[in-house]
């Protein structure tokens, strides 16, 4: 093995950790003071939009999906700017590469919601997954902080922080079905992140590295459930090959 | 390129040269402005090899600690940091371009405590494109504020067939004063030995403490052999030896180098080797500072009692 591979495989994850954890959620507690009162409008519409599907039997319609796709759509670019890009970035320079690939994400929900044809998927499990998370990043995740010991004003808000805006992605992704192509495009950076922030809040020495981790496993195995569900009633119906 | 060896004299430091320096500091002038903490005596310092300039024993690194972004607060914090450490009689600042916001921190806070006299300043080139070398240089200078950094290292060996070439011209032009290499962790230790045997440089950064103590088998000896200054970093493991250490309570033969905390142990037992110039501990408490700073006073242990703290600790 040569030494420039041996010298890669000595580092560890806190090699890469160029902050502290005081500094870290302090950045929280620099969003929500920006952005009040938004946080509340966020968790009130966010209620709202699980009301409506709930009162639709707990399948987003048509109009449902592409309100919730172009309400993701602002909140990941959001999250970009004034997370990424504001805030993680100057204390973090990997930050700066990715803020870029949240604002594509967010044109990439957005255009779904205009042109796609996307409608709530059909299995039940896959549903219930996608609910769980949703309810989890609008209204358990915000309480994390305060659990942890640490202010409550560092709580984490789908929309402007990292974490609850990609849990709540995936939730609505599981939700939904439609192009498989660009619906499965749309994965790929939630659950690198979700790997990312894992890592980050593991080396952190914080418990709540286990929050992206089961967000993980639970959409990983949701959607593997829903893709076996689609083939077992004859293939996914729509337009063309759904995911 | 090779340098001829300096005669040992300006290498070895002996318990009794280090008691020498220490008495000879209560002649020398108070830094700061007697602020509660303040110490009366000068710190211990070692002389880099290339041109006889003293450098106290303990700087100040600023990886992780510096790093706070936008956070006013913070950055408070850390020009009290700066500002104990110019009080105590420190001189060295260590950063680089890959520490996140640390460079913008230092530069505000030596503006807000009116840029010292006593700084020497210490950067590195963190760019694989040698071509791009002069632009992040330029750029770290501007965050510092200074006309010119004493010392500026390739960091972590990046492009260093690249960069040293052109440190060098800089050194002669007399846009820096040293040029100095480093690594972390005991990471390419062998390219970091080619490269003190075949250049002329002043500095070589790497990790030595009570427990990474690879370094003492071939690149200390080689500094002090080839007349190089070593900066160490990591002397605390990143504070995972304080954290580890700070379970047991301080062997008996810690009073006997003026330790009251396991921080001045593990600084004590690196700033005593011989060929260690200044070791760079990391902090953003100023209480924490003023610990690390009072290793830089007083006794230091001699080969006996190294063998002995780093035996102890390892049993811990």
């Amino acid at each position: 093995m040569s030494e420039g591979w041996t010298d890669w495989l000595s580092y560890r994850p806190s090699d890469f950790l160029m902050f502290s954890p005081r500094i870290y959620w302090r950045l929280f507690e620099s969003l929500n003071l920006a952005f009040w009162p938004l946080q509340a409008g966020i968790v009130l519409a966010g209620l709202a939009w699980l009301g409506w599907v709930w009162r639709d039997g707990g399948t987003p319609g048509r109009s449902a999906a592409r309100s919730a796709l172009s309400a993701l759509a602002l909140g990941w670019a959001l999250t970009g700017w004034a997370f990424l890009w504001h805030r993680l970035a100057p204390i973090h320079w990997l930050a700066g590469y990715i803020a870029p690939l949240f604002l594509l994400q967010a044109a990439a929900l957005l255009a779904l919601a205009v042109h796609g044809a996307v409608q709530g998927h059909h299995d039940r499990l896959r549903r219930v997954a996608g609910l769980a998370l949703l309810l989890w990043a609008l209204l358990l995740h915000p309480l994390l902080a305060g659990l942890s010991g640490r202010p409550w004003t560092q709580a984490e808000f789908g929309g402007l922080a990292a974490d609850p805006t990609v849990i709540a992605t995936l939730g609505l992704l599981l939700l939904l079905r439609g192009p498989r192509g660009p619906m499965r495009a749309l994965w790929a950076l939630p659950l690198a992140w979700c790997m990312l922030s894992a890592a980050t809040l593991w080396t952190m020495g914080s418990a709540q590295g286990w929050v992206p981790c089961a967000v993980l496993l639970l959409a990983g195995l949701a959607a593997r459930r829903g893709r076996h569900a689609a083939f077992a009633e004859g293939g996914p119906r729509g337009h063309g090959r759904a995911w | 390129m090779h340098r001829e060896p300096l005669p040992p004299r300006a290498c070895a430091f002996t318990r009794r040269e280090v008691l020498g320096q220490a008495v000879a500091g209560l002649t020398l002038p108070w830094f700061g402005s007697g602020q509660a903490g303040a110490q009366a005596t000068a710190p211990l310092t070692r002389r880099i090899p290339s041109s006889g300039e003293a450098l106290p024993v303990v700087g100040l690194g600023s990886w992780i600690t510096f790093n706070v972004g936008g956070d006013e607060a913070a950055r408070a914090a850390c020009v009290e940091v700066v500002r104990a450490f110019f009080a105590e009689g420190g001189r060295m600042i260590d950063s680089s371009p890959m520490y996140g916001s640390s460079q913008p921190t230092i530069g505000f806070a030596l503006a807000q405590i009116g840029r010292p006299a006593a700084l020497f300043s210490a950067e590195k080139v963190w760019v694989g494109d040698g071509a791009r070398g002069p632009a992040q240089m330029e750029a770290s200078r501007a965050y510092w504020g200074v006309s010119r950094f004493d010392l500026m290292q390739v960091h972590n060996l990046l492009a260093w067939q690249e960069h040293l070439p052109r440190l060098f011209d800089m050194k002669a032009a007399g846009r820096l004063r040293y040029v100095g290499i480093t690594t972390s962790e005991g990471r390419r230790h062998a390219e970091i030995e080619h490269v003190m045997r075949s250049q002329p440089i002043d500095f070589v950064q790497l990790s030595y403490n009570l427990l990474d103590r690879e370094a003492e088998q071939r690149l200390l000896p080689l500094a002090q052999q080839r007349g190089i200054a070593v900066i160490v970093n990591r002397p605390f493991r990143e504070g995972a030896l304080l954290r580890q250490l700070a379970r047991h309570r301080l062997p008996g033969w810690a009073a006997e180098i003026d330790c009251e905390h396991w921080a001045q142990v593990a600084l004590k037992f690196v700033v005593s080797h011989p060929a260690v110039t200044c070791a760079i501990p990391a902090t953003s408490q100023v209480a924490h500072l003023r610990q690390n700073m009072a290793a830089a006073r007083g006794p230091l242990p001699d080969a006996a009692l190294r063998s002995r703290m780093a035996r102890d600790v390892a049993a811990l």
